[in-house]
């Protein structure tokens, strides 16, 4: 019998199966979430599956990340929300602690091995943990609130192998557009994909979330990442229970192999109003930048706002561009203040955003582009209308590019001499 | 289940910011008043033209993107009988099931805007009236037929405590 993926590894050990690739499945979840941000909320849907209890109330945490309370609308889901934790007994992190997909792992929440589903599609961003977590709309998401099961089909999984190492002031997102780009917005629906060879090593965690968050728009269930001594060190302190590391079968069956060159690696733009149509930095004409988003659960973590500093340091963004810093969590916001990176990207000129989701999604209510505007992002979405104007062009980019553009007010380089 | 209409067609990977734009999506808490939002940025003025009944045909990947469960709401909410595509995004394909509006997996290549069209859902086949070409559906996975037939999966799961996969 062939080895096992990792998705095969976790869904045959919840299912209590021996799961294999197409198979469809019961499993067993350890961990459930859902945010403020979409309607019916799963709460709502809750007593339609017959039960008024969380099944299991430690297994499900809710988040108040999506809308920093811009309308009474939302102010009114808030108190439901809130209500519903007290209520239920389940946890609750409040406005400004951060994005779901950043503070659980941050908070120890997710293990390797895990089994977790949010009601968000960037819910897969836990897979840098090699935990398969996927995202769900609220009816399963009740579901599972009332049965702590989901019917899963385990998918086949495509294995991304990223050779050589990464040239300086080329990162995590550069690689993650590039992958992206290869294999498309739905190139990957239905699969997982796991992320490996010696530039996904060499990796922070911080990068390795900004890889396995995008694994949504290629379409893919869940992006993986196996253990090593950075999932490790980077668990310490922060996981209060034992952990096994999980890594695919040398002998694993993939549906496909994709090989990447990082060693070639330049900076990537993903242009409007698609993830998979990017192109290289040196081949985009000459493309002004009115707005500068260093946010979301993509790419606004501690080394990816201190990356923009180094760039801003004792500098001021060019005349006519807004710069919006959005932390991820309140933690990333506290490590940042600690060391100075706000600071700088304050004196630079930046506005900061309270930790969440605001600069992503137009439903935020926040950093909406005028008509006509382009606007460069660290965020994982540019379709058309995202930002709350379906006039405007959203351009996606690492941190280092956008702090680079927002220095010079086009879309910028950072691995040129003058910025970087 | 017999279903007949007329078509509307988009192109591929048509994502669920596109379906209810994420302005809306906590406009309202009943997806009826945002129908006339659907398809907004993509196509203004769809969600006054849609009438009852008319069918959604798309491209591949269509329901993309983010999670949201108004997407197919809203789509319900306008009377559309079947939405039908060559591919589904998971999340949609989840959500679309869960709450009982119709999708139908089969090649769009030769429907046109305006084609009338009939399905039966159950047979998992159709009809382009306007070109005469019969349209096979690519079969559901047992547990979603199961979740169709119990009337979506609020209902499945009061019946059955559980998920029904055989």
């Amino acid at each position: 019998m062939a080895g096992k993926t990792i998705a095969e590894k976790i869904l045959s050990a919840k299912s209590q199966t021996d799961a294999r690739a197409g198979e469809i499945v019961v499993a067993a979840l350890d961990l459930t979430y859902s945010h403020d941000g979409n309607r019916p909320l799963a709460m709502e849907l809750l007593t339609s599956m017959g039960t008024d209890k969380v099944w299991d109330p430690s297994r499900y945490v809710l988040f108040l990340d999506h809308h920093p309370s811009p309308n009474a609308v939302s102010a009114a889901a808030h108190t439901k929300l809130r209500e519903f934790a007290i209520a239920q007994g389940v946890q609750l992190y409040e406005m400004g602690d951060g994005i779901s997909h950043v503070v659980l792992p941050e908070r120890g929440h997710i293990a390797p091995g895990d089994l977790v589903i949010g009601s968000d599609s960037h819910s897969c961003t836990g897979g840098a943990l090699a935990a398969f977590s996927t995202g769900v709309g609220s009816t399963d998401m009740a579901a599972a609130m009332a049965t702590g099961h989901l019917w899963m089909r385990v998918p086949e999984t495509i294995l991304v192998r990223c050779n050589g190492k990464l040239p300086a002031h080329v990162g995590a997102k550069d690689l993650a557009l590039a992958i992206a780009s290869r294999i498309g917005a739905d190139g990957a629906n239905y699969m997982a994909i796991e992320f490996a060879g010696p530039a996904v090593e060499a990796l922070t965690m911080d990068g390795r979330f900004t890889l396995t968050n995008l694994a949504i728009e290629m379409g893919a269930k869940a992006g993986l990442i196996g253990t090593d001594s950075v999932t490790t060190d980077w668990l310490s302190g922060r996981l209060k229970r034992d952990w096994q590391p999980l890594n695919a079968d040398r002998d694993a069956v993939y549906a496909q192999v994709v090989d990447i060159d990082a060693n070639t690696l330049t900076p990537r733009i993903a242009l409007p109003h698609n993830v998979d149509k990017v192109v290289a930095i040196q081949d985009l004409p000459r493309t002004r930048v009115h707005q500068v988003v260093i946010g979301t659960c993509n790419a606004a973590r501690e080394s990816d706002l201190a990356e923009a500093a180094r760039i801003l340091k004792g500098k001021h963004i060019a005349p006519g561009v807004r710069l919006i810093v959005t932390p991820s969590s309140r933690d990333t916001m506290v490590a940042s203040m600690q060391s100075g990176v706000l600071a700088t990207l304050v004196q630079a000129g930046a506005v900061i955003a309270t930790p969440g989701c605001s600069g992503c999604a137009g439903g935020c209510h926040f950093a909406v582009p005028d008509v006509g505007e382009n606007v460069l992002s660290t965020a994982n979405r540019n379709f058309k209308g995202r930002l709350g104007n379906p006039d405007s062009f959203i351009y996606l980019a690492s941190p280092a590019t956008a702090a680079a553009s927002a220095l010079t007010g086009w879309i910028t380089d950072p691995r040129q001499e003058d910025v970087a | 289940m017999n279903i007949a209409g007329r078509a509307h067609c988009f192109g591929d990977d048509i994502n669920t910011d596109y379906i209810i734009a994420s302005k809306y999506k906590t406009a309202s808490l009943d997806p009826r008043d945002l129908t006339r939002h659907l398809m907004e940025d993509i196509d203004p003025g769809f969600g006054q033209r849609v009438r009852p009944g008319d069918i959604l045909v798309a491209g591949k990947n269509f329901g993309c993107g983010s999670s949201r469960e108004g997407a197919p709401l809203v789509i319900k909410a306008a009377g559309i009988g079947v939405v039908v595509a060559p591919s589904f995004a998971r999340i949609f394909f989840r959500n679309a099931i869960n709450i009982g509006l119709p999708v139908f997996i089969c090649d769009t290549a030769g429907i046109s805007t305006g084609d009338d069209l009939e399905f039966d859902l159950e047979a998992g086949t159709g009809r382009n009236r306007a070109t005469g070409a019969v349209i096979q559906a690519a079969p559901l996975p047992r547990v979603m037929i199961n979740i169709v037939r119990d009337g979506g999966l609020a209902a499945h799961i009061r019946k059955h405590k559980t998920f029904q996969i055989a």
